[in-house]
């Protein structure tokens, strides 16, 4: 369990961290809080020839907002992320994922932008930026670009970054004043802060008791979190407070495409994905209905 | 192939400068560079918690960090928690006398998670203590006499103050 051997730069801004990758070649890998990357060079599944640690980048840094938005710069530890006021009150569904997320020991190091950019199947924080509809931005020696969420994640552990591109920061839309809006993560796991064995972030917004928006994201089921747009067509004008309609939670099944391994079957993973949908959604009617 | 990379961490407040390659990690470092044998090594990639300290103030895992990346930074391991003359302190205390400890493997990890836990909670709650060696895993004992050492051990700090 000792890493191959490899070099390391640490790069001191967003500018210098480019050019690294950039004269890379694609064998050179980004080291942000490192609670995943130092144990796959331990394990050898990562052999880079260059680790360019980012943790001395100030401008990776924070978290900031604007009128519509909350932006989580990449370096920015899942620990602030956590007791983030900003994050609190307006990307609640964040906030309640950042729950699951790991131990005390590995949030405070591991960060928002290295899950997003290893983005495991079954990892919360990119179910959460999926859910919100957020855009990850990216940037390499000759500029920067922002991609959605749903174009971002492209199958097991395989994004759209290039591998010139440095994650820079997650673009997370803020819940509009004046809209009810209600949040809700639930997730099965073997033991509490391990990656989940399904996990189910919904965000719905409502008019009194009606359901007029609804986003739900699943994790686990599938190659990458994924959005069942059938299923959250079906929420909208329904009160759900009393639980989902067979109906709808009938479509959750077509909608994703679990594994089986050691952790469970497929098939156990669908019923449990259809019983979480059932549980966050209602969850979260109950609370817009209390003004929770 | 690598260069070796000069860095200087501050250890339990002493001062260590040495050499290292980059993909040493700092449990390593402080196992065989620093000569700090009380972290523990498990798994060595980022699942048991033995290997735990306190890195610039928080509890971190040392596997899964590199030596590097302590450059100019300071770490306390769990030999930072006895008393000045060597003698256990009153957390390591309440560990012996609650009989926290079977094999001990994962004790130096549990340590440094409940120092930590007590550093910024003076009071906790069974949920807190839960929580706080939530990453930590201990094969022998159960963890009840682990949490009834840490709410031993919070006691007597609580005592000792007053
Ligand atoms: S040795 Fe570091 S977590 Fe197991
Ligand atoms: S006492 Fe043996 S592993 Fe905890």
């Amino acid at each position: 369990m000792k890493p191959a051997p490899f070099n390391y730069a640490l790069a001191k801004s967003i500018d210098e961290a480019t050019s690294y990758l950039a004269d890379g070649n694609g064998e050179a890998i980004v080291l942000a809080g490192g609670q995943t990357l130092v144990p796959m060079l331990s394990m050898r599944l990562a052999r880079p020839e260059l680790v360019i640690d980012i943790n001395g980048v100030d401008e990776l840094f924070g978290i900031e907002e604007t009128d519509a938005s909350v932006i989580i710069k990449a370096c920015t530890r899942q620990v602030t992320a956590l007791n983030s006021e900003i994050v609190k009150s307006r990307v609640p569904l964040l906030h309640k994922a950042m729950h699951f997320v790991g131990h005390f020991q590995t949030r405070n190091r591991g960060t928002i932008g290295g899950s997003v950019a290893h983005s495991d199947p079954a990892a919360e924080i990119p179910l959460a930026a999926l859910a919100l509809d957020s855009e990850v931005e990216l940037r390499n020696v000759n500029g920067s670009r922002r991609v959605a969420m749903a174009d971002y994640l492209v199958g097991p552990l395989m994004t759209a970054r290039e591998p010139d591109e440095l994650l820079v920061a997650v673009h997370l839309p803020a819940i509009v004043p004046g809209v009810t809006t209600a949040t809700s993560f639930h997730e099965v796991s073997e033991r509490h802060g391990d990656f989940a064995v399904v996990a189910v972030a919904a965000q719905l917004t409502f008019d009194g008791a009606i359901c007029t928006k609804a986003a739900v994201a699943f994790g686990g089921v599938d190659h990458t979190p994924v959005r069942i747009p059938e299923f959250e067509t079906r929420l909208i004008g329904q009160t759900l407070a009393y639980g989902v309609p067979d109906a709808a939670l009938d479509l959750i099944a077509d909608g994703i495409n679990p594994g089986s391994d050691q952790h469970a079957s497929a098939n156990y993973r669908r019923r449990v994905a259809r019983t979480l949908a059932n549980r966050a959604v209602s969850e979260a009617a109950v609370d817009a209905r209390s003004g929770a | 192939m690598t260069d070796t990379i000069h860095i200087h961490v501050s250890i339990n407040g002493n001062e260590v400068t040495d050499s290292v390659i980059p993909r040493m990690t700092l449990l390593d470092f402080l196992r065989y560079k620093a000569g700090m044998t009380g972290t523990h090594a498990g798994c060595e990639h980022g699942v048991c918690g033995a290997c735990s300290v306190i890195f610039d103030g928080d509890p971190v895992r040392s596997c899964s960090l590199l030596a590097v990346q302590a450059n100019g930074k300071s770490v306390m391991t769990v030999e930072g928690l006895s008393n000045a003359d060597g003698t256990p302190g009153t957390l390591q205390e309440a560990f012996q006398d609650a009989h926290a400890m079977q094999c001990g493997y994962c004790i130096p990890g549990m340590l440094v998670s409940a120092h930590a836990l007590l550093a910024r909670n003076a009071a906790p709650s069974l949920e807190d203590i839960k929580e706080a060696i939530g990453g930590n895993i201990c094969r022998c004992t159960g963890y009840v006499q682990i949490i009834e050492a840490i709410q031993l051990a919070a006691t007597r700090l609580r005592e000792a103050l007053e």
